[in-house]
């Protein structure tokens, strides 16, 4: 009984001392409550995957009526920052400086043949490839554009509009269709990946550098008191900065969380006990503030940015890249994450996450521990 | 200015940055390993997409319309449901992205030209995704509307001739997009992680005292502290374009002394602000932490993760500070659209202003450090 008090008071001082640590370090706050808001402003306005304004060039070398009413269409879409010039070559000049997206050309005969028997009326459209999301989505709005437009001048000459099959889209837990609404609940596993992964591994990497870890051992303090007197501060502040990152998603960007806080905490927790447990592991194989730097990012931040599923579809990658994302646990907790803000609690997907994740949380903590062993030996 | 003296610190600091194998590797490895695996992973395309069928109908039409999806090659797989719940389920689970559901007069109608619908339940989760893949739906749709329902209108017009072209990357290749923009972002990050860590790495050790005790002047120091960060970052840059034009067969149509004349410009506004985290941090950590904090908005700002012109209007003019931002153009310009000169230059210049600016608050933060 008198070893456990002990146990308690040795732990309760080390868990004091770290939190001291934490308070006097300016980078931990920076990283803790400044960068969850720069990271929660930019994906929340600065990245947004909703193409609203494409900027395009139309060339025009006759003023037609019909011309000057396909022109009308481009320039009332809300998707057009249209751009008009009778000269070609100008126009592909501002494609190769990447001014405009897409030059749309309407041939010069156009007007001619749309009413000629028989006539081809022409328009080529021609998109930047060196971007190849923006490319792909200015020519279905350009289709679709002429499309409307060739089906209002059908009206109005007294064709009829061709019957069609009609797709009836719903768009479930997003029906404003704003990627705001996932990135931002997603750029919190980056935050917490940042806090429990990097911030963690710096600090423990600083004390093998500064040989004050080694002189903890000597003291009467065991190592699992080491590591949870490491733990719990981390992981207090990892949980508070995520309780923080939810109030400014909701209250500020307003994005809706369907989900129980139950389940959020618990999901976050689980994901952030595995996350300081890497942190952990690299700061002990490296020893040095560096090395344990550039191997955080490219273990945690990495995966949690570009891995997880959270601003790139995994299903579009390639099939190695996509079992490989299965090894990260931040592709559960994205998962998890978009699901308990948008979708609300369901149960099977969100046990499976977490299940996963404290398997990955218990794997790092005996790797963990096996390798301190070793390295004091 | 005594380059002798300015030589024997570079020196030092080139064997200070490479003497630790240790650090080699972390100079080496991860920017590779970011170069070859996130090259594949940066897609905004959809592929392999799961559907979900709620056939409610097993008339010709509507048997003709799954097979023409199974068919289609950006449908991986697609799963019969039986019940609206189990359309649900299937994407509460995220075991589809996309449900289809069919109504039980769907044939009917098609046949006797009575607008018939079809609906698809999106995931909004995935908004972006969501969309594509109601666009590929949609377009595998129209054309069984095209052959099932004969319209006599469509036929007595002349349809407009849509042909489309892509200049610069023909098949729409994201690598050519990615691996251009990577070789930027990589040197970006190896510049601003090696020069902010040399000052804070030398005051932690306590040797900065040392050094400021030596005949080295401030900009001595600076200088001496700057040029190996810049040659490391120029030899990798040349390593990842050799890599991208050779592994990844990324073609390269402009002039390469454009490129390194650009990249150079690039490395000094950016080697920088290195210098000021370097500066005003008191350890490695907050140098690093520092840098980060500089990293992600100037990556997420730069037209790289998505398009400057999606951003509202009063955030895009913060991307004219940003030098990633003209630097993403260049390369890409460079490669791919052999850019001209006065173009590149366009974007060179706002890139030496930077530079003079960002050099500027280094010297003063670093004078204020010593005095």
């Amino acid at each position: 009984m008198n070893a456990y008090v002990a146990s308690l008071v040795r732990l309760r001082s080390l868990v004091w001392k770290e939190a001291i640590q934490i308070v006097n370090d300016p980078s931990s706050i920076l990283i803790a409550f400044v960068l969850p808001v720069l990271l929660l402003f930019l994906f929340g306005f600065a990245v947004s995957l909703d193409n609203t304004k494409v900027r395009i060039g139309v060339v025009l070398t006759e003023r037609t009526p019909e011309s000057e009413s396909l022109l009308r269409t481009f320039q009332g879409s809300k998707y057009f920052d249209v751009q008009v010039d009778t000269d070609r070559r100008a126009m592909e000049k501002e494609l190769v400086a990447g001014r405009v997206r897409a030059v749309i050309v309407v041939a010069p005969d156009f007007s001619r043949n749309l009413v000629r028997n028989g006539g081809a009326p022409g328009i080529q459209v021609i998109a930047d490839g060196s971007e190849p999301n923006t490319a792909n989505f200015v020519q279905s709005y350009v289709r679709a554009a002429i499309g409307i437009w060739s089906q209002q001048r059908g009206l109005e000459t007294a064709f009829d509009a061709p019957g069609s099959i009609d797709v009836e889209g719903r768009v479930w837990f997003n029906s404003s269709l704003e990627s705001k609404n996932y990135l931002v609940p997603g750029s919190i596993a980056i935050v917490l990946t940042m806090i429990g992964t990097l911030l963690t591994a710096l600090v423990v990497a600083r004390e093998w550098e500064r040989g004050t870890m080694e002189a903890l051992m000597a003291t009467p303090v065991r190592i699992h008191e080491l590591v949870l007197g490491k733990l719990i501060p981390y992981f207090c502040l990892g949980f508070g900065s995520m309780v923080f990152c939810t109030l400014v998603a909701v209250l500020i960007f307003r994005v809706p969380l369907r989900g129980s806080l139950l389940t959020l905490s618990l999901v976050a927790s689980a994901f952030l006990v595995g996350a300081l447990g890497i942190g952990l592991l690299v700061s002990t194989l490296t020893r040095s503030q560096f090395v344990a730097g550039q191997i955080a990012v490219l273990l945690g931040f990495l995966p949690a940015f570009q891995l997880s599923g959270f601003l790139f579809e995994i299903s579009s990658m390639p099939l190695p890249i996509q079992w490989l994302t299965y090894l990260f646990p931040a592709r559960y907790f994205v998962q998890a994450l978009q699901t308990t803000f948008l979708a609300g609690d369901v149960p099977r997907l969100l046990w499976i996450n977490v299940l996963i994740m404290i398997g990955f949380a218990v794997l790092f903590f005996v790797l963990n521990a096996r390798v301190t062993k070793k390295r004091l030996n | 200015m005594n380059w002798i003296r300015i030589r024997a610190l570079v020196v030092k600091e080139t064997l200070a940055v490479l003497r630790d194998p240790r650090n080699r590797i972390a100079l080496i490895m991860p920017p590779l390993l970011q170069l070859f695996l996130f090259a594949f992973v940066v897609t905004l395309e959809v592929k392999n997409i799961r559907l979900a069928v709620l056939n409610d109908d097993y008339g010709q039409s509507s048997i003709e319309l799954v097979q023409r999806l199974i068919g289609s090659k950006n449908f991986e797989t697609i799963r019969f449901v039986n019940s609206p719940a189990a359309l649900r389920q299937a994407i509460d689970q995220q075991q589809v992205i996309a449900g289809l559901h069919i109504p039980a007069d769907f044939s009917r109608r098609v046949s006797s030209g009575n607008a018939p619908v079809v609906q698809v339940v999106l995931d909004g989760r995935k908004s972006n995704s969501a969309q594509i893949v109601q666009a590929y739906i949609g377009s595998v749709v129209d054309q069984l509307s095209l052959d099932q329902m004969p319209s006599p209108a469509s036929m007595a017009r002349n349809p407009v001739q849509i042909a489309t072209t892509n200049w610069f990357n023909p098949n729409l290749d994201y690598l050519w997009f990615t691996v251009p923009s990577l070789i930027v972002l990589i040197t970006l990050q190896m510049s601003t992680n090696v020069t902010s860590m040399t000052i804070a790495r030398e005051r932690e050790m306590g040797t900065f005292d040392q050094l400021l005790v030596s005949p080295l002047r401030p900009t001595e120091i600076m200088i001496g502290k700057t040029l190996p960060a810049f040659v490391i970052a120029l030899v990798q840059a040349t390593l990842y374009i050799i890599v991208a034009i050779v592994v990844f067969r990324i073609p390269f149509r402009g002039s390469l002394p454009l490129l390194y004349a650009s990249l150079i410009v690039f490395i000094t506004s950016v080697v920088g602000i290195g210098l000021s985290i370097s500066a005003i941090a008191a350890t490695q950590q907050q140098a690093l932490l520092g840098v980060f904090t500089f990293l992600m908005p100037a990556l997420l700002m730069s037209g790289y993760a998505s398009p400057i012109e999606n951003m509202p209007a009063w955030l895009q003019p913060f991307t004219y500070i940003n030098p990633l931002r003209y630097m993403m153009i260049i390369v890409k310009g460079v490669f791919l659209k052999d850019m001209p000169a006065l173009e590149v230059w366009n974007n060179t210049w706002p890139m030496a202003l930077i530079a003079v600016g960002t050099l500027a608050i280094a010297t003063l933060l670093f004078r204020r450090r010593v005095a």
